[in-house]
Parts: C-alpha cells; structure tokens; sequence
C-alpha cells in the first residue's frame, strides 16, 4: 500500500508497487489528462509535478511515491498556472493537443523557478518535451506572454 | 536475312565486352578498390581481462614501489575510463549515454548544480533506483537511477582526458571536491553514487571486478604512494 497526495487528496494505491505513476493517475484516479507517449521518458507527454518539480510518470513507479505530493494537469493551479493557461489560450498553441498536458506542466515549472526566462532557459526546460506538430514557437511565445503577464 | 542476323550477332560478340571493359573502367574511376587493411598498431584486447579486475596480490611480483603504485592505478583505469564513469564526468556541459558516448537524449544541460535546469532536472526522469521498462524499447530496457543521481562537476571532467591526466586530477584537492587521498580512497570504494557503475541496470553493461576490488585497489595505490602513470 502507498499512501501520497494527488491534486491535495490523499490517496492510495495497493496494487502493483512497481505500477508507473502514470497509470495510477489515468487508471485508478481516472485523470486522463496525463497522456502516455513513448513509456521511456524521452517525449515529456506523461510530466507530472511530484514535490514540486517535474517528473516523467511514465518511469515513476508508484512505490516511490510514499508520503509524496503529485500534481497533475487537472490539479496544477497558481499564479505561473493561472499565466500559462491564459497565454496558451490566447495564442491557440495547442494543434493536435497530445502532448500539450506535459508541455503545459513542464512550462509552469520553469516560470515557478524562473519568472523571466530567456529563450535559452526554455530550452533548457522544454527539450525533453516534444511536439509531434512542432508548436514550438507558439509554445516559446506564449510561456514569454505568460511571464509578462506575471510581472504585472 | 540470315546475314544480316549473323552480322548483328557478331556484332553483339564484338562490342559486348568493350562495354563491359569501358564500364568497369569507369567504376574503377569512381571507387578506387580499398587498399589492403593495414595490421592493427593496438595490441590484442584480452575480452575477459577488460571484464575483470585484477587483485592487489597480483602486482606483488613488482620490486618497485613507484611502478607498483602506477600499475594499479593502471589497473583501475579500466573502471575510470569505462562509459559508465566517463558519461557523467563529461567535458562539457550534456552528460552522455550509452557504450558510444554519445550525447545524453533528451538533450539536457548541467545547470547551476550540476542537476539539470529549472523544468528539466535529473530528478525529472531518474528516481532513486533503476527502473525496468518493459516491451518499450529493444535498446533502452531500464531507466538508471540512485538517490544521489547528478553530473561530476566540470572540474571533474574526464572526457577526452589521458588516464595520467585524470590520476593527478583526482589528487588535486581543487579539482576533486576538497578530498584528501584518504578520503578519495573512501569515496571509490564506498560511495553509492560510484557504486551504481557495477549495478547499472539491465540493458548496460557494469564496469569491471567489483567495487569491494576496486576499493582495496585504491588503498593499495595510495599505500605505495599514489604514483600516476605519465599518460
């Protein structure tokens, strides 16, 4: 049995400790807005937030996740999420969408640590998520809108 | 009628290995036959030697303590200069994968602390143990992790660097975490973090002997004073 916070409820899990994470958040909570991609944390479309910082799910067995705090897509709120989810909404970002949950995840945790990131800082934290449609440019725009609309 | 076959034919006979001479000869303009592989100038790689490390015991026979202490450290080096270390004491700024070394995918960078970028840390996708992964990939069966999973520092970089080289480098307090030799020694011998080279999850291949060896090697160089090989 792992007992950890999902979206500030606690939960528990007593199956399979090797279990992903991913799969407890999309089949034992139901929250499918975690998506699976590759399984091999080389894509980004399973990021979730586990104590505060990013985690690819996908690789995360829940056994390691006693007494942990995870945040997904559906609970992920704040000041960085509240910018993020204007400024993507703003400028239509997502094409097909797929990956758009773990772009999302990984974007406010960059502004969480770095309220005015450079385009090489949103390398640094955005690389490892990859979008199919290639949205990257209106993924880069709309993380610098969304930092300007947090200093204000 | 049938002369005009049997000039056609003979024809046919006539031009038909011109042809053949004229294209032949034109390939050989195009790619020129390799030359004769040359003898290879490395000595024969003893497979199961690479694989193994040799015990303290076995440098008794040689006299000089100098020379002893440089072929232990010799001996070590097969650990040291192993993938398995070198991938994470880069000379740059992306740690490496794979047997090839080639650069770490995805494309992460050292940060501040050696631990990733804000968004993308090591803790991003590497727990605290390895993670089998199943029916995902032929080439990546486990993702590798420990506790205390990050990059070497710069300082520490071994990439592209001569095992003489890394053996004074490992000495240098500035340049090896403000260890002293005894501490050095510890470190080799006990740290987890060094010990994952020997249990680094299934699909790659562990560094050689085991850290218990390895340990009693470093004691044993650091007894004989620490010599470095010159190269």
């Amino acid at each position: 049995m792992v007992t950890f916070t999902l979206n500030g409820t606690e939960t528990s899990f007593d199956g399979d400790p090797d279990t992903p994470l991913l799969w407890v958040i999309r089949d034992a909570a139901r929250l499918t807005g975690t998506k699976y991609g590759c399984g091999i944390a080389q894509c980004g479309a399973c990021t979730v937030h586990v104590d505060g910082s990013t985690r690819r799910s996908c690789v995360t067995p829940v056994s390691t996740l006693e007494g942990s705090s995870v945040t997904t897509i559906e609970g992920v709120e704040g000041t960085e999420a509240e910018a993020v989810q204007a400024a993507w909404r703003a400028i239509d970002v997502p094409q097909c969408g797929y990956c758009q949950s773990g772009q999302i995840m990984s974007a406010i945790s960059l502004l969480q640590f770095t309220p005015n990131p450079s385009d090489d800082d949103i390398d640094g934290a955005m690389a490892g998520n990859i979008c199919r449609c290639a949205t990257y440019q209106r993924i880069r725009q709309a993380i610098h809108d969304a930092a300007k609309t947090m200093e204000g | 009628m049938r002369n005009k076959i049997r000039a056609g034919l003979l024809a046919a006979l006539i031009f038909a290995p011109a042809i053949a001479i004229s294209s032949m000869g034109n390939a050989q303009d195009r790619a020129p036959e390799a030359p004769a592989p040359s003898t290879p100038a490395l000595p024969p790689v003893d497979e199961a030697d690479e694989k193994s490390l040799k015990s303290v015991a076995d440098f008794d026979a040689i006299a000089d303590q100098t020379e002893r202490s440089i072929a232990i450290f010799q001996e070590t080096g097969k650990v040291l200069l192993h993938p398995r270390c070198v991938n994470c004491h880069p000379a740059g700024d992306r740690p490496l994968q794979g047997m090839d070394m080639h650069l770490h995918q995805p494309p992460v960078r050292r940060g501040d602390a050696n631990f990733g970028e804000p968004g993308m840390m090591c803790n991003t996708c590497h727990g605290p143990a390895n993670v089998p992964v199943v029916a995902q990939s032929e080439n990546i069966q486990s993702i590798p992790g420990n506790p205390n999973w990050h990059l070497a520092p710069i300082e520490m970089a071994w990439q592209g660097r001569s095992l003489g080289d890394i053996c004074r480098q490992i000495k240098d307090e500035d340049r090896n975490g403000g260890k002293t030799l005894a501490e050095l020694v510890d470190h080799m011998a006990n740290d987890d973090l060094v010990g994952w080279g020997w249990h680094p999850g299934k699909g790659r291949e562990p560094v050689p002997g085991t850290q218990k060896q390895f340990g009693e090697l470093y004691k044993a160089w650091a007894a004989t004073g620490a010599h470095c090989p010159d190269s």
